[in-house]
């Protein structure tokens, strides 16, 4: 605020000049054939709006300086949360390394106290291209690079749900590799963490859907834990339907929007890395009632 | 156009075949001719640019529109980009420049004609090779596809893996080529400058064109090339299986974007500066003063020079350079702001005490002094660090970007045109269809642009094919589009203006504007070997002096 | 275009300016040096960075004999130049000849240095991060010398025809500059490379 307020400010000011300038000099039909006066400059004038403008500089310099060193060099308590954030084209992986949890694209994280802060730090990795972490309600954008492991912190103090999405151009699905942060109370973090933790629920009704996804290309890509699936390319399906989109926020969570997903993903994100699977009806019903199993 | 035939009294001149006059013009060495044909093939090249941009805004009118793919999205604003800033913004300021400084110097030609012509050429080229991708570039999605890399092409999308085919090729291969061409050009100028100045026209006395266009060139020579060091190491991890940029290998992503904006942040004042120059000849004449200041005006341009080459990383401040780093680029930022600042206070001066004339190309300069002072200040917003993890990769930055390019270089290009087309063609553009192209281009420059910073606070990224409702930015984009179709009808005014004047306009003599610098002793054209008599100059102003003689600038200096 | 009497002020009597020959190259050498900086950061960037495969100290040597020789040559073309600016064409020629001589033998060097590389070490452009670089740096030197080459041995063979006279000097100083700046690379590189890249 403090910096729009000063650019602000040189606005008005040097915005009333010119339009006085080009008010009150403006040329009139009376003065046709008559130079005004030439003037070439003047040292003085030169000298104060250099030095002005300088000390302007000096002054934001040291007002963002003080920002920059209290966000980058913020100290890291141990009652925060960490979470390692792997981009991939076009979707985002989340891992909680000390509560066991992996899950993709909505990050869960627990509101903070100011006088018992519980930040969550983020650190930021990438399988492939180029990402950009972006919520812009909770924190300025970071973002993951391959070989180039970044951190970054964010410390909400109210809950609710809050989008993003990925801000750093990384092909075909850009646009679409959307995010969710739910920033939940204490109780409902720990309730979430608890559901991620168990491995996936076995319902004998949708047996025959588990087949169909274990003996087919799908565990190349997927895990469900508790399953020979633990392909790591795409997200991980444990705890599909505890998310509220799939396809990175490109579709609401519903069971026609997963048929369509896994029949032609194209469909609902064109150029997503996820090829058709091309089942027969029959097999893409019971693989759709299997995912819809998995709270 | 120039008159390359003398004409004797009682003599019939033959009319020249259709194809001789082809072939005068493409074997020419003449910079009038260059620099036309580097205009016409940079306004060729803005309508197709043009063109792509439209094709973005009509996608972004609604979200989850459907009028192109995401891939035939990306494509665009890939060329558009890449397009404007290498084969319209490039090539019209060096014809400009390739136009007028011989003629302000007093000198007959460059100092290398025949290096004037490889370069336009090789710039041609360029620019044709990155189009053949449309055909050439075999890729995943069948026939030929442009680059759809964005204009920084950053690692590690460029690599054979996340790009396959050639269409990144051609990217790579067109600027590289069109690199050369500039550097070509550059050191033309400056030699030109340096070497062929008319008698009496000491340094102090050039006009602040000459300076200018000195200090772009010099910057051209330390700017271009790193870019092309950097395609060249890009070619070899494509090829030659190099691993620069390889982050399997060790290599690292975020050099290839160090390398890009040490090239990318001076370039944009490369751009830039052949503008400033514009605006310091066309103020002075229409205010009726001297440029105010004149010394400052080049100390200030040498300064943005040199410390342009400290800023670049601020386009990398959420690339995670620690906190030393980004304060470095924060303060270098806001420090190239004094030099420019300065420039604006001195055009201010200039005006200050003047009389002014409404012509159109003071109408043009008077909207570039008040959008590159917006510009300027959402520049300064964004160099705060922090201020940029939020706004920065988002439409504020493009909102910025597109301020100064279009806010501040076209208008100013625009002013240009209407200063110098009598010089070049004859004749007077039209003050009606000027004003008219003013009017209309002025309005829909900024609906689209002063309404594209609010999305970018509210949260949209740049480069999306489409985005979601409901968060606050379906209208905006609605009426940015509308914008963009009222600077279109601006255009297409203007572009008539240009043809309808070359036929019809008033004839323009050797001086309409009533000016000082040596071009406007010649006639308009002027003959194929610019003075009849070599020029001599004792001030900065020759011609008021000339007009003056009571009251000669040379007294004063 | 009518006669018109000259309407100018008195010319200065004494007008000189800069040689634009020498401002071209002084331009073509900064743009140059530009080029040249990227590769060596690139080269610095890297050091100690390659995941596997030799590394600088396993495998290099130092070429001190072929770097005297290219280094010599900067000293024999600047006393062709001279020799040419004081009309004495035939010592300018033989000057001139040994200096491709020199050059030459630096680029054998730098191609004995390659092979030995390639074929007993496996050493290539797409080995590890210290090969990218350093082929990548002293292969773009070693091409600026080859081009700097092929238009010294282009005056040779116009010498040996005669056509080089005591008013080309000036040109052929020209030359000369971008053969010291190649030169001049050459220091750099061969610190960086040899010296603090190990």
């Amino acid at each position: 605020m403090f910096v729009l307020a000063i650019t602000g400010l040189i606005f008005v000011v040097v915005f009333s000049l010119l339009v006085y300038a080009l008010i009150k000099f403006r040329g009139r039909a009376v003065d046709a054939g008559q130079e005004p006066a030439q003037v070439y400059g003047s040292t003085q004038i030169e000298l104060a709006w250099t030095i002005i403008p300088i000390l302007i500089v000096v002054v934001l310099y040291l007002a963002t300086a003080q920002v920059i060193h209290a966000v980058q060099d913020a100290p890291h308590p141990s009652s925060a949360l960490e979470v390692t954030a792997i981009g991939h084209q076009y979707w985002w992986e989340f891992r909680y390394p000390k509560l066991g949890i992996v899950t993709a694209n909505e990050l869960h994280i627990p509101v903070s106290d100011p006088t018992h802060p519980t930040p969550t730090f983020l650190q930021l990795l990438s399988a492939d291209t180029d990402h950009s972490f972006w919520i812009p309600e909770l924190a300025g954008k970071t973002d993951l690079i391959p070989n180039h492991p970044n951190r970054m912190w964010m410390d909400p103090h109210r809950t609710g749900v809050f989008l993003g999405q990925c801000a750093q151009y990384c092909g075909t699905q850009h646009a679409k590799m959307l995010l969710r942060v739910s920033v939940d109370s204490p109780e409902d973090f720990a309730a979430w963490v608890r559901g991620q933790q168990q491995s996936a629920i076995e319902d004998n009704r949708v047996a025959v859907g588990r087949r169909i996804f274990e003996s087919t290309a799908c565990i190349n890509c997927h895990t469900v834990n508790g399953t020979p699936g633990n392909g790591r390319f795409g997200p991980d399906l444990t705890h599909l339907m505890s998310r509220a989109t799939i396809a990175s926020g490109a579709a609401d969570n519903t069971p026609q929007n997963l048929r369509l997903w896994i029949q032609d993903p194209n469909a609902i994100k064109p150029g997503s890395l996820m090829p058709a699977m091309k089942l027969t009806d029959a097999d893409l019903d019971a693989v759709v009632s299997y995912m819809e199993t998995l709270r | 156009m120039s008159s390359n035939a003398i004409t004797l009294p009682g003599v019939q001149m033959e009319e020249k075949p259709w194809v001789g006059v082809l072939h005068d013009w493409v074997a020419t060495v003449d910079h009038k001719r260059l620099g036309i044909l580097y205009i016409v093939y940079a306004l060729l090249f803005l309508v197709i640019g043009g063109v792509e941009a439209l094709i973005i805004r009509i996608q972004l009118m609604y979200p989850h529109n459907n009028f192109v793919s995401p891939q035939v999205f990306n494509r665009m604003f890939t060329m558009h980009g890449t397009t404007m800033i290498f084969f319209v913004a490039m090539p019209i300021l060096f014809g400009f420049a390739n136009y007028l400084v011989p003629l302000m110097i007093g000198a007959r030609d460059m100092a290398f004609p025949r290096l004037n012509a490889f370069s336009f050429w090789l710039s041609a080229l360029g620019g044709l090779l990155l189009y053949f991708s449309l055909v050439g570039a075999n890729g995943l999605y069948g026939a030929g596809n442009a680059p759809d890399v964005g204009w920084w092409a950053y690692a590690p999308l460029t690599a054979r893996a996340f790009s396959p085919g050639h269409s990144s090729d051609y990217w790579t291969l067109s600027l590289l080529v069109s690199g050369f061409g500039s550097i070509g050009t550059a050191i033309n100028i400056i030699a030109t400058i340096l070497c062929m100045r008319c008698p009496g026209m000491k340094l102090s006395r050039m006009p602040l064109l000459a300076w200018l266009n000195l200090v772009m060139s010099g910057m051209v020579l330390i700017t271009i090339t790193p870019l092309s060091a950097a395609q060249i190491m890009l070619l070899i991890d494509r090829y030659l299986g190099g691993h620069f940029f390889d982050a399997q290998a060790g290599g690292s992503a975020v050099l290839w974007m160090h390398f890009f904006w040490i090239f990318g942040h001076p370039e944009v004042y490369v751009l830039i500066i052949p503008c400033f120059a514009f605006m310091s000849e066309i103020i002075p004449v229409f205010s009726r003063k001297p440029i105010f200041g004149y010394p400052v005006m080049v100390a200030a341009t040498v300064c943005i020079g040199f410390v342009s080459m400290s800023v670049w990383a601020h386009h990398m401040f959420t690339v995670g350079m620690n906190s030393y780093a980004n304060s470095f680029f924060t303060i270098t930022t806001m420090a190239v702001g004094v030099p420019t600042g300065i420039k604006i206070f001195n055009w201010l001066g200039t005006m200050w005490g003047g009389r002014i004339q409404f012509k159109t190309p003071m109408l043009f300069s008077i909207g570039f002094l008040f959008q590159f002072l917006v510009a300027g200040l959402t520049g300064i917003m964004l160099a705060s660090a922090p201020l940029d993890w939020q706004l920065g990769s988002s439409y504020f930055v493009v909102a910025h970007f597109h301020y100064v390019i279009v806010g501040g270089i076209l208008f100013a290009l625009f002013a240009a045109f209407y200063y110098w087309y009598p010089k070049i063609t004859g004749k007077l553009l039209s003050e009606t269809l000027g004003k008219w192209h003013f009017w209309l281009f002025l309005v829909g420059f900024h609906l689209t642009f002063d309404l594209m910073h609010i999305p970018g606070l509210l949260g949209m990224p740049r480069r999306i094919y489409t985005y979601e409702p409901g968060r606050g930015w379906d209208t905006l984009n609605l009426f940015v589009s509308i914008g963009a179709f009222i600077q279109v009808i601006g255009i297409l005014v203007f572009v008539a203006n240009m043809v309808i004047s070359y036929f019809k306009g008033d004839n323009a003599g050797n001086d309409p504007w009533d000016a000082w610098t040596l071009e406007w002793s010649t006639s308009s054209p002027p003959p194929a070997y610019n003075f009849a008599s070599v020029p001599v100059v004792a001030s900065r102003r020759p011609l008021w002096d000339l007009k003056h003689p009571e009251d000669p600038d040379s007294e004063y200096e | 275009m009518s006669a018109m009497a000259n309407p100018f002020p008195q010319a200065p009597s004494i007008w000189t300016l800069p040689d634009r020959g020498k401002v071209a190259m002084a331009g073509l050498i900064l743009a140059e040096s530009a080029i040249f900086t990227i590769f060596v950061v690139a080269y610095l960037f890297y050091v100690g960075k390659s995941l596997t495969g030799p590394t600088p100290r396993e495998v290099l040597e130092t070429p001190i004999f072929y770097t005297i020789c290219l280094l010599s040559s900067s000293l024999t073309i600047h006393l062709a130049a001279k020799s040419l600016a004081r009309n004495r064409v035939g010592a300018f020629l033989g000057v001139w000849l040994l200096t491709i001589f020199l050059g030459a033998a630096f680029l054998y060097g730098t191609g004995q240095e390659w092979h030995r590389l390639i074929y007993e070490h496996g050493l290539t452009i797409s080995t590890n991060l210290f090969g990218t670089t350093y082929y990548s740096l002293v292969g773009l030197h070693a091409f600026h010398v080859t081009a700097g080459l092929i238009m010294l041995f282009l005056v040779a063979i116009l010498a040996v025809a005669g056509r080089i006279r005591v008013e080309h000097s000036r040109r052929v100083e020209v030359l000369a500059m971008y053969w010291h700046f190649v030169d001049a690379v050459w220091v750099v590189v061969f610190t960086v490379v040899y010296v603090l890249g190990r």
